[in-house]
């Protein structure tokens, strides 16, 4: 198990290249990306089974980001881990890149399932697990959803349907920034009490800190071991975490960042890191 | 397996059971309908390989092309409507754009949801299907041509729609007979006109062939099983033979058969056509006889229609 100093250094590491990486491109998804850096470090770093090398081995855990816009994020960790050269990273959104706004198991080496579409990926994540059921396998399907993309009902759909099925090697996240594109999430459609409403569903429920990587790296651990129930991590978290232009901000969901911002805010991340 | 005189929806099942047994991929999703449609009696045999996600057709696309992503080959059944309007979205992502090897079964197509009523009755299900990239689509006419295409359905790799009529109608084909997924089935010849059915029409087609040949017409009769990919090569053969195309579908004449057939023909070789289908209005309830009389899809249609081409063919010369 990794320790919290080189969990936070690879988070570091995360948000630096998904900042470099859309300011090469001049826009993006950089808030959504960044609250969620912390959880990827641990899972990629610490707490799944795979292997960069052998991407495909069957017996592999699986992590599918229904917030598919959150895709920047995961392809500066799959390059972190050795998917594929860091250089990748500035090809993101160009023509014909491998690396699109939305994730892309077709594109992507590393990336599990296609996303994009908000409530689709969590609803195949539950056939997922289903499969891993059926066959009785050891492995864990992860899957990560956005506060926002609650508001999405085959969310609900696919979450009655894994607490009755029991698919206790389902372990999902929510992404709790508390903000979507037009404004905060309770000032558009309310989902909060989050909590309550998995717990009501039959899942077993954790609502941890979701900056705090020996947090998620405890409650992944707890999830692991907990059976006839699938498993949501509620992740408290803030959007834009780490970058001081877009930090809880609103409008940090797909917005313009130039290299002058990304180059102030790397500089911020790697002084507090050091 | 006994072919004829029998529910589609029974030899259908049959066909599943017994690919089932030597492919233990398969699994079925169900949204509700395992009893009207008679996925049951998979259950029965294959309790394990059947997943029920109630009444949440979304969710059932969504489990279906993560079981998918994992290598099981998933079927999924429900009624035409909820089949594809209803999951539009999710077929076209997790399921096509992904990739994913999902096969969709939409039962009680067009007028056949007869007591469901216009709710539940799609006449546009093939339009929206044909929409999705590397779709194919396939409605088979009789017991015989779906135990043929069943296997071939079933290997082929991409998602395939299977627009199943779940009573029995009429049988049509020799079991002798081949098919090959895809490929257009000549059923009877003439030098006249050329008739394109698909579904419960081949059976309507056939009876306005006698009424033609009475009146000494000679017509020619070829099955579409499959809208898309499409037979382009049968189509535009007829047309040069015949040069008067009448088109007969139990869908609308927007997007369907019809839309298709008038594609190929404009793009290679423009022929005077005729299209039999509904005429871009929803169903409504009642039996199938009277909604085929009241849409306007019944045997004496297609002989008006096959009459107004040759009348068009005899004006062009």
């Amino acid at each position: 198990m990794k320790t919290r100093n080189e969990l936070e250094k690879i988070a570091t590491q995360i948000r630096k290249l998904t900042i470099e990486s859309i300011a090469h491109l001049g826009i993006g998804h950089v808030g959504g990306s960044l609250s969620i850096a912390d959880a990827l470090a641990v899972l990629y770093f610490d707490q799944m089974n795979i292997d960069p090398a052998n991407s495909q081995k069957q017996d592999r855990d699986r992590f599918v980001l229904s917030k598919g816009h959150g895709g920047p994020a995961v392809y500066s960790t799959l390059a972190l881990k050795g998917y594929f050269p860091l250089e990748l990273l500035y090809t993101l959104n160009q023509p014909n890149t491998n690396l699109p706004s939305h994730t892309d198991k077709n594109k992507t080496v590393g990336v599990d399932m296609t996303t994009g579409s908000l409530g689709q990926g969590f609803s195949a994540a539950c056939g997922m697990a289903t499969a891993v059921q059926i066959d009785k396998a050891p492995y864990y399907i992860f899957t990560m959803i956005g506060d926002g993309e609650s508001q999405e009902g085959q969310i609900w759909e696919a979450a009655m349907f894994a607490g009755s099925r029991k698919l206790d090697h389902l372990i999902a996240f929510t992404d709790n920034n508390r903000m979507q594109i037009d404004g905060e999430t309770e000032n558009i459609n309310g989902i909060h009490p989050l909590d309550k409403k998995w717990e009501a569903f039959n899942w077993h429920v954790q609502s941890i800190d979701g900056h705090d990587v020996l947090a998620i790296q405890e409650a992944i651990i707890k999830a692991k071991n907990v059976q006839g129930k699938p498993s949501m991590i509620i992740l408290n978290t803030i959007k834009g975490k780490g970058a001081e232009f877009c930090e809880g901000l609103v409008n940090s969901h797909n917005m313009p960042v130039t290299k002058e911002m990304a180059d102030k805010a790397i500089e911020r991340l790697e002084s507090s890191w050091n | 397996m006994e072919l004829k005189n029998r529910n589609l929806r029974d030899i259908y099942v049959d066909l599943l059971i017994e690919y089932a047994k030597s492919n233990p991929e398969v699994v079925i999703v169900e949204a509700d309908l395992m009893k009207a449609l008679g996925t049951n009696r998979f259950a029965d045999v294959f309790p394990e390989r059947t997943i029920n996600v109630g009444v949440a057709e979304a969710n059932m696309i969504g489990v279906a092309a993560g079981l998918a992503n994992m290598g099981k080959l998933p079927f999924t059944h429900t009624f035409t409507p909820f089949a594809t309007r209803r999951v539009f979205d999710q077929v076209t992502l997790s399921v096509a754009y992904s990739k994913l090897n999902v096969k969709m079964v939409g039962t009680d197509p067009g007028v056949m949801a007869e007591l469901n009523g216009g709710t539940h009755m799609s006449l546009e299900d093939v339009g929206i299907m044909r929409n999705i990239p590397t779709m194919t689509i396939v409605e088979p006419v009789d017991g015989v041509q779906l135990a043929a295409l069943f296997p071939q359905i079933a290997k082929h790799q991409g998602p395939v729609y299977i627009r199943l009529l779940r009573k029995d109608f009429a049988p049509i084909f020799d079991e002798s007979q081949e098919f090959e997924l895809g490929k257009a089935t000549k059923i009877a010849d003439g030098c006249d006109v050329s008739i394109i059915a698909t579904g419960i029409m081949v059976k309507q087609a056939l009876d306005a062939r006698e009424v033609l040949e009475k009146q000494g017409i000679k017509a020619s009769l070829i099955n579409i099983h499959s809208v898309k990919p499409i037979d382009s090569k049968a189509i535009i053969e007829e047309a040069k033979k015949t040069k008067a195309i009448v088109t007969c579908e139990n869908h609308s004449i927007i997007n369907g058969l019809g839309s298709a057939v008038a594609e190929v023909l404009a793009e290679n070789c423009p022929t005077i056509m005729e299209r039999v289908g509904t005429k871009d209005h929803f169903g409504e309830v009642g039996k199938s006889d009277f909604l085929i009389e009241k849409f306007k899809l019944g045997v004496s249609d297609i002989v008006e229609s096959c009459q107004k081409a040759l009348f068009r063919k005899s004006q062009e010369v």
